[in-house]
């Protein structure tokens, strides 16, 4: 007789160890399944993990869990060939409790996140992938996995396999991404003495600082690159479309090690030593590329969900709420004894309502527009650069005249008119 | 019904573990803890007998809590049942000590069902001794067949078992009276993929766990530190070989150059540490 379970979750990243979580600690009989050796064995992210929404899930986390530093300055770089213009912000207020954000591992953040799950009463099985939904009479109603006897059934499944989801597709969810849906990510993380970052970065010990590169980390292409701390490693990456890459026939890790030996970067990561290469896709479709995420028996969360807002950088978060309101949404679905779409619904609904679907809404032309148009990243970094360069520079010419300089610089009056368009375009897209 | 025993235990994964610079020992935070490679092999061929013959598979360990999960392991393999002896009392504990423990709580198991065969890893993978099998068995007083590559035949009734004994240069085949004991090879099976029922129940399985006061007549100077004759000298990492010389040619001429280099190295030929 194989086993029946109240939920099946296959996944445990943050999506899906919220939602085991959640579920046990309510009592519900839940299994999570990962196919990987432990849960983060096989995830990736810079990672800047938010703290309001990991707080609302386990209160003070931060007291217990493996964390690398909190953040307190965040800066961002507009990078040109030989030269950064930067600004950021740097508060000692998030170097207290209960902090802003964190950098983290993620191989030791989720195994740690997952085994909170299991004392609450959560059945982790490791090693073993989800190979398909069993699916009848249009309902979900177990999974088979790559085990001998490997057939599970539950009430409902979530799915929370990350990005470029099989099952979700198997099921009819979504389609095929399309270049332009979807970024690469390539990461290294580089170890580097303690004391040597928080020189570096003018950090005291359990400070952190996280820096966001644009323009020319990415040779033009829309994305970003990145450079954070940890407690004695660096990571570092960068992250483009995947359209831009096949457009400008580049190869990721050519991309990585651009930055990686960039004038602007070496001196950061000088002597380091890399200890892991990353790589992953980011699912940056947004709000336009959402797929069907409720059908019978089966919700879908996290980034299988498409839940990522590229232009923050947030992913991890949209994942755990998604996984907290879709275990909200089975807890209903539990007391009325209702698995069906209709019933389900309930989380597509409160998803959209929350700041998730909010902030996905908000942004929902942002990716497509600056990969449209493509001047933002190619000519306007460059050309902030050369004003800087002009404004900073001492050369005896007035104030006055170096304006009149920048202003003849950008060029005609037609580019002129063409460029305020775009920052009234980017305006809108971001406002 | 057969009742087979294996005797496992967790060990950080030598294959990733750092030596800490300064002790020369093994920094056990710098791995994973994993059940020791022989001995799912142990618990592997515990489970085929089973197969073969009916009956139970039980496991025993010895170690920190944290090793409940070295039993789960187990369990995902196929045994049925896991205990585990774990007291400060135990901490520190050599092969002998370690022997002695695991006898008292064998004692124990075969109260509550006899037990006909003892099944343990040819050696730990962060000790390297192989004493341990060998010890239970002497304090045991019953036969110690070591490096067993094939069970032939177990035969309950007429009380003995036919196995397979690896050799230098090929096997010796050893019948022996039952109750015995044997430390087995890597290449007498291969574990299989385990199946979802068994994942499943080993993700929910609590092992009995006995303090050395649930145990019965024991000498508690032979536990732990206390019992351990054992003593450390000195830890060193080897070094990493170096130089060595690529020989070129034909076979033939090879040979004959590699007998030369062999035969001039003289220290290779003295005795050491001989009367004179
Ligand atoms: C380079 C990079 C940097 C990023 N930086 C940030 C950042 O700074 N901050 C932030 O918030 N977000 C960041 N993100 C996004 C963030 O990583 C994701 O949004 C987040 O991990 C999504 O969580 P998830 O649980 O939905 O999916 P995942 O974390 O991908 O987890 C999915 C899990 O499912 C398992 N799985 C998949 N298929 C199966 C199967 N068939 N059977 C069993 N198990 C399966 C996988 O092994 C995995 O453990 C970044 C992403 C990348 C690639």
């Amino acid at each position: 007789m194989p086993d029946k379970f109240d939920v099946i979750v296959v996944g445990a990243g943050p999506a899906g160890i919220s939602c085991a979580y959640h579920l046990a600690k309510s009592g519900v009989n839940v299994i999570l399944i990962e196919r990987g050796e432990y849960p983060g064995s096989k995830n990736v992210m810079g990672g800047v993990l938010y703290r309001k929404m990991m707080d609302d899930i386990i209160p003070g986390f931060y007291k217990e869990a493996p964390l690398e530093r909190p953040i307190v300055e965040q800066r961002f770089m507009m990078l040109d060939k030989e030269s950064a213009l930067t600004f950021g912000y740097k508060g000692l207020e998030w170097a207290e409790e209960p902090y802003n954000n964190f950098t983290v591992l993620r191989a030791k953040f989720d195994q740690w996140f997952a085994s909170k799950a299991e004392a609450e009463g959560a059945l982790l099985i490791n090693e073993t992938v989800v190979l398909e939904c069993i699916v009848e009479d249009g309902r979900v109603i177990g999974v088979r996995t790559d085990r001998p006897d490997g057939e599970i059934y539950a009430d409902v499944v979530v799915l929370a396999d990350g990005v470029n989801s099989l099952l979700a597709k198997q099921l009819g969810f979504h389609k095929e991404f399309k270049p332009n849906e979807v970024a690469l990510a390539t990461m290294e993380i580089l170890k580097l003495d303690k004391a040597i970052i928080e020189d570096r970065f003018n950090l005291e010990p359990n400070q952190g600082c996280t820096i966001e590169i644009f323009g020319d980390a990415t040779k033009g292409i829309l994305g970003t690159g990145f450079l954070y701390t940890n407690k004695d490693t660096l990571s570092i990456g960068v992250g483009t479309l995947l359209s831009g890459l096949i457009k400008h026939k580049i190869k990721p890790y050519e991309l990585l090690e651009y930055v990686k030996n960039h004038p602007m970067i070496k001196p950061y990561i000088k002597g380091s030593e890399p200890q892991e290469y990353l790589a992953h896709l980011i699912p940056e479709g947004g709000y336009h590329s959402m797929p069907k995420i409720v059908g019978n028996g089966v919700i879908v969360v996290g980034d299988a969900a498409q839940l990522v807002n590229a232009i923050h950088r947030e992913g991890s978060n949209m994942a755990m709420t998604s996984g907290i309101l879709a275990a909200e949404t089975i807890l209903l679905a539990k007391m009325t004894g209702d698995y069906s779409e209709n019933m389900l619904d309930h989380y597509r609904m409160k998803l959209m309502d929350s700041f998730v679907g909010k902030d996905l809404k908000k942004y929902k032309d942002a990716t497509h527009h600056f990969d449209k148009f493509p001047q933002y990243f190619e000519k306007y970094i460059p050309l902030m650069n050369q004003a800087a360069s002009q404004m900073f520079t001492v050369d005896g010419s007035s104030k006055k005249e170096k304006q009149n300089k920048i202003w003849k610089d950008i060029g005609s009056a037609g580019e002129k008119m063409k460029i305020a368009r775009d920052l009234v375009r980017a305006w809108r897209v971001m406002k | 019904m057969l009742h087979v025993v294996a005797c496992i235990k967790q060990v950080p994964d030598t294959k990733v573990a750092k030596l800490n610079p300064k002790t020369n020992t093994i920094d056990r935070a710098s791995a994973p803890a994993i059940l020791n490679p022989y001995d799912t092999h142990a618990v592997e061929e515990a489970v085929r007998l089973k197969k073969r013959y009916g009956g139970t598979v039980t496991v025993l360990t010895m170690g920190p809590p944290p090793a409940v999960k070295a039993i789960r392991r187990c369990v995902e393999i196929g045994a049925d049942e896991g205990y585990m002896i774990s007291d400060r009392a135990f901490a520190g504990a050599d092969t002998l000590a370690t022997s002695y423990a695991l006898t008292k709580a064998l004692h124990k198991i075969s109260q509550i069902r006899p037990i006909d065969l003892i099944i343990c890893g040819k050696m730990t993978i962060d000790g390297d001794t192989g004493q341990v099998g060998p010890g239970i068995a002497r304090r045991l007083d019953i036969p110690p067949l070591t490096s067993v590559n094939k069970v032939v035949e177990i035969d309950k009734e007429g009380g003995s078992a036919v196995v397979h004994r690896k050799l230098e240069d090929g096997y010796e085949v050893v019948k022996s009276t039952l109750p015995c004991l044997l430390t087995v090879e890597k290449e007498i099976n291969e574990v299989p993929y385990s199946p979802m029922p068994n994942l499943i129940k080993a993700a929910r399985y609590q092992p009995t766990i006995w303090a050395v006061s649930d145990l019965e007549d024991v000498d508690r100077t032979q536990l732990g530190l206390k019992g351990s004759p054992t003593i450390v000298g000195s830890v060193w990492a080897p070094p990493k070989p170096q130089g060595g010389e690529i020989l070129q040619g034909p076979v033939n001429s090879q040979v004959d150059q590699l007998m030369d280099i062999l035969l001039q190295k003289k220290e290779l030929f003295a005795v050491k540490g001989g009367a004179s």
